[in-house]
């Protein structure tokens, strides 16, 4: 395998002429487990969307080892999911194995044993059949999380993944992540809890628009370095002037 | 006493035997289109592209008389370059896609209305607009055939894209680029079946083929599958009953159709076991878990 997962080369991200990543450099070890913290604004859900490809960068490079989009497990911030559409959980969490087959390639019978073990790693068991309108929230994310082990990708972005998500829950999905890191998989999770990040993620990368550490977690998040981030001005500014970099 | 009010209709008269099938191919098509265009919460988009094809349909008017495949491609051609001029629209500025294609077809139904009448009579913009099904000619029915057989083939091809675009389109976008391609399959699709369904049923009451069959159908299934299934049924269901309604009554038969799959709706919003108004009334007494 290669020896970086991601590598950002002078990555600028932005919405129209605003930077909100601003000439982002570093490397993501393959099979490592980062945490990307930073303030509100920070740019980490903006860094999260470039490396999906959902965002173009307005200068710079994100290069993937794994190559293909489709090998990405992303699990936005605020899914966009229209949770009126009548489907069921267990159609939900099938859609995991559509990157790997095509979307034209068939999911029968056969699959159905991996579907509801993915379905019962997250508690699931039992929900099968309900519309994915009926579930909490806190069920909703479960029923992400079981598609996002169908999908059996290399790499995995999981942004803010247990927001409004309780104590159980979220130690359950924390076992998940665990599990994917022993597996050898690239995990790269922004997150706000700084005592979750300590305690689990050996590395982390530190984002105030800016990068402003990157590295050991725990060199990562001294205080000095938390309070450079903190001091991050989150508003654009229309009449910023043109930076001298682009 | 049934087989006089039910079947001797459609063994005595070809013309009635060409319009039930004409109507059961378009429900067949107009059926699973009519689901994915409710739950993809774009029903009144199908309104607007049947206004959108009308100047199409004009054209080919002007240029050719009441004869079939100028009207269908014209029909076709500007359906699809108003599907694609509001979608680009949509894509590239602000304006929600709800409002490009009100733009557009606004200007698409004057269009059409005025170069109608600049040369046809108001009877030639009652065909236009309300069909002619009991008259339709070997050409009409090929037509429909195909483009039935077309739409179930291409949407059995793209049924998971396109349930995929529907619920979570940016899953969809992380594991493949197909999302925009499905999205404009699509929209063709709906304006082929509606230049299909304007031959029998005319532009206004083709897209109720597609809408009230789809509505009704909320009421009585809980996924798609059975969604569509109920939806082709009652769109044919609708076609034969408005048909022998129109025979035996005397009313025009377009209309006829539209109204059996109207009552259709209206009794099942009643009745409906999936939150039907009486469920809602009376929901029975409360479980323990
Ligand atoms: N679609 C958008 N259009 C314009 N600006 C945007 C858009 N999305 C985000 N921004 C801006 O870009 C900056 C970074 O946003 P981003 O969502 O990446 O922050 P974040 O670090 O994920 O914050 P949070 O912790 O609140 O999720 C913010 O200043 C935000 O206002
Ligand atoms: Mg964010």
């Amino acid at each position: 395998m290669a020896a970086t997962a991601i590598r950002f080369e002078n990555v600028t991200l932005g919405y129209g002429r605003h930077p909100a990543v601003h000439h982002l450099a570093g490397e993501i070890a393959p099979g490592s487990l980062t945490a990307i913290v930073g303030p509100n604004g920070a740019g980490k859900s903006t860094l999260l969307k470039g490396v999906v490809g959902a965002l173009k960068p307005l200068q710079g490079r994100i290069t993937l080892s794994t190559g293909a989009r489709t090998r990405i497990a992303y699990l936005p911030q605020a899914s966009e999911l229209d949770r009126a559409f009548p489907i069921s959980i267990y159609d939900l969490v099938a859609m995991g194995l559509w990157g790997s087959r095509g979307l034209f390639g068939g999911i029968g019978r056969a699959d159905r044993p991996r579907i509801e073990a993915a379905i019962a790693a997250v508690g699931l068991s039992g929900f099968e059949s309900r519309a994915i309108g009926t579930l909490s929230g806190g069920q909703m994310q479960r029923a992400l999380f079981a598609r996002l082990l169908l999908q059996d990708a290399p790499l995995i972005l999981l942004d803010e993944p247990f927001t409004a998500i309780d104590a159980k829950t979220t130690a359950d999905l924390l076992g998940l992540v665990r599990r994917w890191h022993d597996e050898d998989r690239t995990v790269v999770t922004v997150l706000h809890d700084i005592e979750m990040v300590r305690g689990t993620f050996p590395r982390t990368m530190l984002i105030a628009r800016e990068l402003v550490a990157h590295g050991e977690t725990d060199v990562v998040l001294r205080p000095e370095n938390l309070l450079e981030a903190r001091r991050m001005v989150e508003a654009a500014n229309d009449r910023a002037p043109i930076c001298a970099q682009a | 006493m049934i087989y006089e009010a039910l079947l001797a209709p459609f063994v005595e008269f070809e013309f009635m035997r060409r319009a039930l099938v004409g109507a059961l191919a378009l429900a067949l098509a107009a059926g699973p289109i009519g689901v994915f265009l409710m739950l993809r919460r774009m029903s009144l988009t199908g309104d607007a592209m049947a206004h959108a094809i009308l100047p199409g349909a004009a054209i080919g008017f002007l240029v050719s008389g009441l004869w079939l495949p100028a009207l269908t491609l014209g029909g076709f051609v500007a359906g699809v370059a108003v599907a694609l001029a509001s979608g680009l629209v949509t894509r590239l500025t602000r304006l929600g896609e709800d409002a490009s294609l009100a733009a557009f077809y606004l200007v698409s139904l004057a269009l059409g209305v005025t170069i109608v009448s600049m040369r046809g009579s108001n009877v030639d913009l009652m065909h236009v607009l309300f069909g002619t099904v009991l008259a339709l000619d070997d050409g009409a029915l090929l037509l429909i055939g195909a483009i039935a057989t077309v739409t179930l083939g291409a949407l059995a091809l793209m049924y998971r894209p396109l349930v995929l675009e529907c619920v979570d389109p940016v899953f969809l976008g992380s594991v493949s680029r197909a999302g925009g391609v499905v999205h404009l399959a699509f929209l063709v699709l709906v304006v082929a079946n509606l230049v299909g369904g304007f031959q029998a049923l005319g532009t206004l009451l083709a897209v109720g083929l597609m809408m009230l069959p789809a509505a009704s159908a909320r009421f009585w299934a809980r996924d798609v599958t059975g969604m569509i299934a109920v939806a082709t049924a009652v769109g044919m269901a609708s076609g034969a009953v408005g048909l022998l309604l129109s025979y035996h009554w005397e009313l025009p038969a377009g209309p006829a159709i539209i109204l059996v799959a109207g009552g259709a709706y209206l009794v099942s919003l009643l009745v409906g076991p999936e939150r039907g108004l009486l469920r809602l009334a009376f929901p029975g007494r409360h479980l323990e878990a």
